[in-house]
């Protein structure tokens, strides 16, 4: 330990007596301009937590019968924070799982050829603009998952997710979800890819040579190796499903109610929805209880965020 | 020093210059030509006026090529609020002036030592579509359109839907309503409409935010068009001028069913009272629909939409667009051009005269 902090002294000693003064002065300009940068994300963050905090304030403090729709501060973003968290553990739910399953095929599955453009095409998912997505919903995957509903409906009707009556436009939560199921997939299976391509070589090989089949080399090396870069990607996943506006905005049949019927044309709305929905015509305190909302959602980012955080901490001490 | 750290230097410092750059833009204001009006001025407001509204710029710039005139469709609240604050010239809104929240008040402040100035400019009816294989026609009493709305009948083979269309099959469909799901004026409207006509099945209050739960909701009158396109048994409410393909069902009105047409709708405010609570000055012509008419030919459910501006303005350049603007949207030629573009119902000729010295008393 000491011979190692010796060395590593020594070595910068040396490097900085043979580049001179120059590296000095280089360093700090560098770890100044570093230090700026990390300041300014912190500042931004506390600004927009202020701007938050403040415009939210008359909203929290107004008596209800003042709000929009007369109902309590609680009472109205509830039922908001609710389908917001529906809509993106829907999409979580079906995105990893497929991400996944696409990340390890293009890391250890497809042909070479094939690799290259699979992996760009994936990529290509992200560029998408949100609204395209959103107006692919409710043109093309709304209107086909109709008749697909109403099977659920008649088939799978006692669980409560399918209790129907199915909505005949397909603009139902399950719809949402599955478009933001796209939206996310190319983010969780790009991390998860990264990091499954890393894998140890003589980790995999060891497998195959002790008689492991390809199924049980991944299961045993690949998936273990690239655990936290799933979790990860999913919680990255999960940041842009809870804050996705405008698909959201124009595909979901909102209701304003609470029910985990994701195939009915009563669906909870989202925060953001909700805000981009109202806040053209809205003014006064409306706006406030909107921005309340919008507390409300940063909130909910941070801690699945931080959670996210403390998940992958605990699993690289493992 | 190596390249790579020279490269993450200049990266550093790239970053940095990103962040602190800042876009600096000046505006150019006036520049005279042909046109005997010359300046710029913002305008701000209804949606449901945009399409209006780009109509009546674009024609009144060509007369005028000195004059610029932008609208920026905020929503009506929107473009009250920064009416008040002084951020635009005038607003287009879809509700006159209120007292709550001292809105005329703070309005009128605005306006000081001027007046304010508040006219109809824009009506337009709204129907209501519907998406029935097989029903070529619909007639609908208010009492019915109630309450499919508040969804207390399911099929559309109810006897309430049977008794107003004889003669008709109508099929066991169920029945999806559809409103709009962000907040508006055609929405205020409409449900203005319910509660003022059927009191007794329509007992929501009336807002711009849809008060019913579970019904189907979509953004936008495109989203509600589109919508009751895609549902087998879809019925909801838009603009006229939107209805395109899609069924419009007629609707009782004393004794006989009428249609949204544009003179059907303009009738309405030769009916209607003026709110005289809500004018605070000769200039103010805020209407107070009644919705409740029996008089032949009038069709009942429409969005009377107003521009508001002052008499006075800082600058006479501005007074003088103002005033040349409000002019030519209230002519014959100006209403002529919104019903041709945006579906609107033209101001009667008794109308337009009322409201003329509001706008003649812009000092422009």
């Amino acid at each position: 330990m000491e011979a190692h902090t010796d060395t590593t002294t020594n070595a910068g000693q040396i490097l900085a007596a043979a580049s001179g003064g120059r590296r000095r002065w280089g360093d700090r300009v560098f770890s100044n301009v570093a230090v700026a940068a990390a300041v300014t994300i912190l500042a931004l963050l506390a600004g927009v937590a202020a701007f938050l905090l403040i415009q939210a304030m008359p909203a929290v403090t107004a008596s209800s019968s003042d709000l929009p729709g007369g109902k309590s501060l609680i009472d109205y973003i509830a039922p908001l924070a609710f389908g917001t968290v529906l809509a993106a553990t829907i999409a979580v739910a079906l995105a990893v799982p497929l991400a996944v399953a696409v990340a390890l095929f293009i890391s250890h599955i497809a042909p070479r050829r094939l690799l290259l453009a699979l992996g760009y095409m994936v990529d290509l998912l992200a560029a998408v603009p949100s609204i395209v997505y959103g107006l692919w919903g409710i043109f093309v995957l709304g209107p086909a998952a109709v008749g697909p509903m109403e099977w659920l409906e008649q088939k799978l009707g006692f669980i409560p997710f399918f209790e129907g009556p199915a909505s005949v436009t397909g603009r139902t939560m399950l719809v949402a979800g599955l478009v933001l199921t796209v939206m996310i997939l190319p983010i969780v299976s790009a991390v998860a890819r990264e990091v499954f391509s890393q894998t140890p070589r003589k980790l995999q090989e060891g497998a195959l040579a002790l008689g492991a089949t390809r199924w049980e080399m991944i299961r045993m090396t690949v998936l273990p190796f690239g655990k936290s870069s799933i979790i990860s990607g999913a919680m990255l996943g999960l940041g842009r499903a809870l804050g996705e506006t405008m698909a959201v905005t124009i595909i979901l049949s909102v209701s304003g109610i609470v029910t985990f019927n994701l195939i009915s044309q009563a669906n909870p709305s989202t925060i953001a929805a909700n805000i981009a929905l109202d806040f053209p015509e809205s003014t006064g305190l409306a706006i406030n209880t909107l921005i309340a909302s919008g507390l409300v959602l940063f909130a909910i980012t941070l801690v699945t965020n931080l959670g996210a955080r403390a998940i992958i901490a605990r699993q690289n001490i493992q | 020093m190596s390249p790579s750290r020279w490269l993450a230097i200049l990266a550093s410092l790239a970053v940095l210059a990103v962040g602190v750059s800042a876009c600096g833009s000046s505006d150019d204001s006036t520049s005279s030509s042909s046109g005997n009006l010359s300046g710029q001025i913002a305008g701000a407001g209804s949606t449901a006026q945009e399409a209006a509204q780009e109509a009546w710029i674009a024609e009144f710039e060509n007369a005028n090529s000195g004059a610029t005139i932008s609208y920026d469709a905020v929503g009506s609240g929107g473009g009250r609020e920064q009416f008040i604050a002084g951020g635009v010239a005038y607003a287009g809104s879809d509700a006159a002036l209120e007292e709550e929240e001292g809105e005329l008040e703070k309005a009128a402040k605005r306006c000081s030592p001027g007046k304010l100035v508040e006219i109809p400019a824009y009506v337009s009816p709204i129907a209501v579509i519907y998406n029935l294989e097989g029903v070529e026609s619909l007639q609908l009493d208010p009492e019915t359109l109630a309450t499919i709305f508040n969804q207390e009948i399911d099929t559309w083979d109810d006897p309430a839907i049977a008794k107003d269309n004889p003669g008709v099959e109508l099929p066991d469909t169920r029945i999806t309503p559809v409103n709009r799901s962000d907040e508006s004026g055609t929405t205020e409207n409409f449900t203005d409409y319910l509660s003022k006509v059927v009191p007794s099945v329509w007992s929501y209050e009336v807002s711009g935010d849809w008060p019913v739960k579970g019904g189907e909701a979509a953004q936008g009158t495109s989203g509600v068009v589109e919508a009751v396109t895609a549902g087998d048994g879809a019925i909801g409410y838009a603009d006229a001028s939107q209805a395109g393909e899609l069924g419009v069902a007629t609707i009782k009105v004393g004794n006989e069913y009428v249609e949204p047409t544009p003179e059907a709708a303009a009738k309405i405010l030769e009916e209607s009272p003026e709110a005289k609570a809500l004018a605070k000055t000769p200039y103010m012509f805020p209407f107070e629909l009644d919705r409740k008419t029996e008089s032949q030919g009038t069709y009942p459910i429409v969005l009377v939409s107003y521009l508001i501006g002052c008499t006075k303005y800082d600058s006479a350049d501005e007074a003088a667009i103002v005033k040349g603007y409000f002019n030519y949207v209230i002519s014959s030629e100006g209403q002529e051009i919104a019903a041709e573009n945006a579906g609107s119902a033209p101001l009667s000729a008794s109308l337009a005269k009322k409201i003329q010295p509001a706008v003649d008393a812009i000092e422009g």
